[in-house]
């Protein structure tokens, strides 16, 4: 079959900008030209187009399937269903625990029920109206405590609980002189990136398939589909297309399988792209949650104790249910020092849609309960909220509630003062610009009723995959002559989804082997596992690699030049030769040309790559050095609130993280201006709304993420306090920032209203009462 | 049906339109300009952005039978060959581009406030952009973009 059109390119630079400058994308040029390959544009001139019919009930028992007249529309290639499933029917990026397609139940509002192949889009939406499923309506559940509790029936084997993760630390009877409660809830948000689930299958000679598609992470997918199909894994090959953002929510599989079946079914390409609403039914969000928290603390305001019960809602699969669950555990508290702490957190089965991974993953719900507590703390001490942060703040050497130390640079009181030091911006006033106003454009206000506040927080995530995961990556870097030039090619299964791990990745490469010119190969399983692009850890581990691979082409150049002139190894050892703008350098003087060196050889080396192991968690106490690294940001949000309407206009939302070693400045401060919306978003405008496990928003026009007039101006203060077990001591950017914005937003509202607000996103009627 | 548009100078055409299709799956599916994104396909994100008669238009809201005899030009057709136009430059030194996506509706909504008003100020920036959703960057860097782009043109 020949070739499908709009696949992605080799993306090469030949510029100047190694670790710790901002070098331009490599695909920056072909994404401001419309140029770049998204997997929505792909395009294959035999192809036909993939639909999938779902459920409209959150919770039933499907008595009948009936396919007849669908099958009788005019240009449907092929309707399939469960029966059709030609391998395992079962995936799950965790646990397999949902069907490709459903068979006698479903479990959620969307989940896949049958598919249609046909010549247009059109035609195949005409078709699965045609598709008659008989259902049994059954009474969803609904009540992620009352599921945790045990009292509502299974909606799986083994009951409804996917994960209970105690954490026990110190004293559990401590008591304190000043004790502060609060229960809290956290809404259901959508990762909501803008590139919509999609891609092409193309059946292969050899009885395989190959999938183009967006993911975050090929290796986990192509398992996934191979048993699905029931196929080995060499015959279920995957290429990364364009990806338009992840957030977490690419790390399960949505058409992967689908598109494939049909492929191998009717012999033809098969492109499926979900629109905005199926786009809604077709990833995980992030869990919604409900926090009960107990806070003791003596009169200057030191945490004696702290005891948390958070209930998250996993939905109808567990997706990466049960990892986020030791997240929110383990990071529970905070990044305070605390000697006494009882956590238990547990992630449940409903009839919801199913929540998995979002950016901030566990930690994010965690976080705005732990911080909206020490505000409330510091509101009954009469203390600064800042002052009772740093009055608890862990540092280099501090015990989290898991027993871990933090062997690395922790500086929480630093961050917290640096967006405290930073000038306020000047009051609203003076001549009246309504674009300024809680309100805009929609003049509803010209001052009156609008009162400032000001809040803080921080937040603690971990970084790369945790508790004993065999987290590595794999890279392969070439070096050889192009042109008379030394230029290099690097390789890896690493999944760009708009971070800029393409230009972090030459970067590496130029600082390692000393040339300007690198080019990135496309992403594809042909190479081996990369990991996830998620827990802000590709930098990180696929960094790592890369840096690898490229001590290993360096070993390899420096043989050849040992041969080539007779100095002996240990001389050569001796010189400290080191590979710098394309020459072989000493610590003085120039040794020969890299050009020169490699003539017409081509060095090619693979390196695997794993950071420093982990440990599981002891299933009793939560005790265990889970966490590979810590990550920190601080925010201060200043909001004005009309408090008459309950409109919220965040005015600033300052940050400042610590990232170890910026490598690329310029994408640091994008991923925490990034991160810092999306917690904006959370704030006050997302979430995902359901009633009796149905969604009631699944549309841009219902479900509001910020726009350029609801992110304000972003400060950043940027501290690179090195962490020595990591590469170039970076430190994962992507999360943090995405934790500590919500509470200090809401602690702002709170501020300049006197409400408690214990929910999230803060809605105008919470404001007003109404 | 058959439709005739000029798209980026030249004169196109499209057979077997189904008369539900909108411009943006003519020009993506049928044309070979993928270039404006279907980020939403309601007009709630700004991703379609072309121009439509000189006007931005979403391109997702558009009939392409309302297309017939006019002209449409895409982000494919700012740049000037291998030069860029000084917006798209400025998206790619400023940083205001990660996955990209938004990136053709933003650039092509941003030339046109610039051909309107080239020297903006933030509110007015902002308002001009408020159409378009952007998940990845908070938008700063896009409003340095368009800040950059601005003193490219006046320079
Ligand atoms: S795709 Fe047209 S506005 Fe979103
Ligand atoms: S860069 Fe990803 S949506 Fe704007």
């Amino acid at each position: 079959m020949s070739q499908p059109v709009r696949t992605p390119t080799d993306l090469t630079s030949a510029v100047a900008g190694g670790v710790g400058e901002s070098p331009q994308r490599p695909d920056g040029n072909l994404k401001v030209r419309g140029e770049f390959a998204y997997s929505s544009d792909l395009w294959h001139e035999d192809m036909i187009w993939g639909a999938t019919l779902r459920s409209p009930h959150p919770h039933a028992r499907i008595t009948g399937v009936d396919l007849t007249e669908a099958l009788k529309v005019p240009g449907v290639h092929a309707v399939l269903t469960h029966a059709d499933v030609p391998g395992a029917n079962a995936c799950g990026v965790e646990q397999r625990d949902q069907p490709v397609l459903a068979v006698d139940v479903v479990r959620y509002q969307g989940e896949p029920v049958a598919l249609v192949g046909a010549d247009h889009p059109e035609t195949a939406r005409r078709a699965m109206e045609r598709i008659v499923v008989d259902y049994e309506v059954l009474e969803p559940v609904v009540d992620a405590e009352a599921a945790a509790r045990g009292e509502c029936a299974p909606l799986h084997a083994s009951g409804n609980v996917v994960r209970h993760v105690p954490v026990r630390r110190g004293d559990q009877s401590a008591t304190a002189e000043v004790v502060v409660t609060g229960r809290y809830e956290v809404g259901m948000q959508d990762q909501a990136f803008l590139g919509p689930e999609s891609g092409l299958a193309v059946p292969a000679e050899d009885g395989g398939v190959d999938l183009y598609v967006a993911t975050q992470w090929l290796h986990v997918d192509q398992d996934q589909v191979a048993s699905a199909l029931g196929l080995p894994l060499e015959k279920v090959r995957l290429a990364l297309s364009g990806v338009g953002g992840a957030f977490g929510g690419r790390e399960d599989l949505s058409m992967q399988v689908h598109a494939c079946m049909l492929a191998l079914h009717t012999r033809k390409p098969v492109k499926m792209v979900y629109n905005r609403e199926e786009s809604f039914y077709g990833h995980v969000h992030r869990h919604p949650a409900v926090l009960h928290y107990e806070h003791g603390a003596d009169r200057d305001g030191k945490l004696v104790y702290v005891r948390a019960k958070i209930y998250l809602d996993g939905g109808a699969y567990a997706s990466s249910t049960a990892a986020v669950v030791a997240n929110a555990a383990t990071l529970g508290i905070g990044p305070y020092d605390v000697d006494n702490v009882t956590v238990d957190c547990w992630g449940v089965y409903t009839n919801n849609p199913p929540c998995g991974a979002m950016r901030g993953f566990g930690a994010v719900q965690a976080g705005f309960a732990y911080e909206s507590q020490m505000d409330r703390l510091a509101g009954v001490l009469g203390l600064d909220p800042v002052e009772v942060r740093l009055r608890n703040a862990v540092r280099e050497g501090s015990t989290m509630p898991t027993g871990q130390v933090i062997d690395s640079a922790a500086p929480v009181a630093e961050l917290l003062e640096l967006v405290r030091d930073r000038p306020l911006p000047a009051a609203t006033g003076g001549e009246l610009d309504l674009r300024q106003m809680p309100g805009g454009v929609s003049n509803t206000t010209h001052g009156e009723g609008v009162v400032r506040g000001v809040g803080y927080a921080v937040g603690i995530k971990n970084i790369c995959f945790s508790e004993g995961h065999d987290d590595y990556s794999t890279a392969r870097v070439r070096l050889e002559v192009v042109g008379g030039e030394a230029a290099a090619l690097v390789q890896t299964a690493a999944c760009e989804v708009g971070q800029g791990l393409v230009t972090v990745v030459q970067q590496i490469v130029r600082t390692e082997l000393g040339v300007q010119r690198v080019s990135v190969l496309p992403m594809d399983t042909s190479i081996g596992n990369a990991g996830s692009s998620s827990a802000s850890r590709q930098t990180y581990v696929t960094g790592g690699a890369v840096k690898s691979a490229c001590a290993a082409v360096r070993a390899r150049v420096l043989e050849l030049y040992s041969r080539q002139t007779g100095t002996g190894p240990a001389e050569v050892g001796r010189l400290g030769a080191e590979l710098r703008g394309g020459k072989l350098v000493s610590s003085h003087d120039v040794l020969a040309d890299l050009a020169d060196v490699l003539g017409g050889d081509a060095v090619d080396e693979t390196a695997e790559w794993r950071h420093r192991p982990t440990e599981p968690i002891d299933p009793e106490t939560g005790q265990g050095n889970a966490h590979v690294q810590f990550g920190f940001a601080a925010h201060r949000a200043v909001v004005d609130v009309d408090v008459e309407l309950g409109l919220v206009k965040v005015v600033a939302l300052d940050c400042a993280q610590d990232v170890g070693r910026a490598l690329n400045p310029q994408a640091v401060l994008g991923q925490i201006q990034g991160g810092s919306a999306q917690g904006l978003g959370l704030a006050v405008m997302e979430e995902i709304r359901t009633k009796d496990g149905k969604v009631r928003n699944p549309s841009f026009t219902d479900y509001l993420i910020p726009t350029v007039l609801d992110v304000p101006p972003m400060g950043v203060d940027v501290l690179e306090r090195a962490d020595p077990h990591a590469p170039y001591g970076l430190r994962g950017v992507g999360e943090p920032p995405t934790i500590s914005s919500t509470p200090a937003i809401v602690a702002a509202i709170r501020a300049a209203t006197g409400l408690p607000l214990t929910r999230v996103p803060v809605r105008p009627e919470h404001i007003t009462g109404t | 049906m058959r439709v005739n548009v000029t798209v980026n100078g030249e004169a196109r055409s499209a057979d077997d339109v189904w008369e539900g299709e909108s411009l943006l799956y003519v020009l993506r599916e049928r044309l070979g300009l993928p270039g404006a994104k279907n980020a939403c396909e309601q007009g709630e994100c700004g991703s379609c952005t072309v121009y439509l008669d000189d006007v931005p238009v979403c391109a997702c809201l558009v009939a392409a039978g309302q297309v017939q005899d006019r002209e449409v030009r895409t982000v494919e057709g700012l740049a000037d060959g291998e030069t860029l136009d000084p917006v798209q430059e400025a998206f790619v030194q400023a940083g205001a581009v990660q996955c990209g996506f938004c990136t053709p509706g933003l650039v092509v909504a941003a030339h046109d406030l610039l051909r309107r008003s080239p020297s903006p100020d933030d509110p007015e920036i902002r308002e001009a952009l408020a159409g378009n959703l952007c998940r990845c960057t908070g938008y700063e860097k896009i409003l340095d973009a368009v800040r950059l782009a601005a003193a490219k043109r006046g320079a």
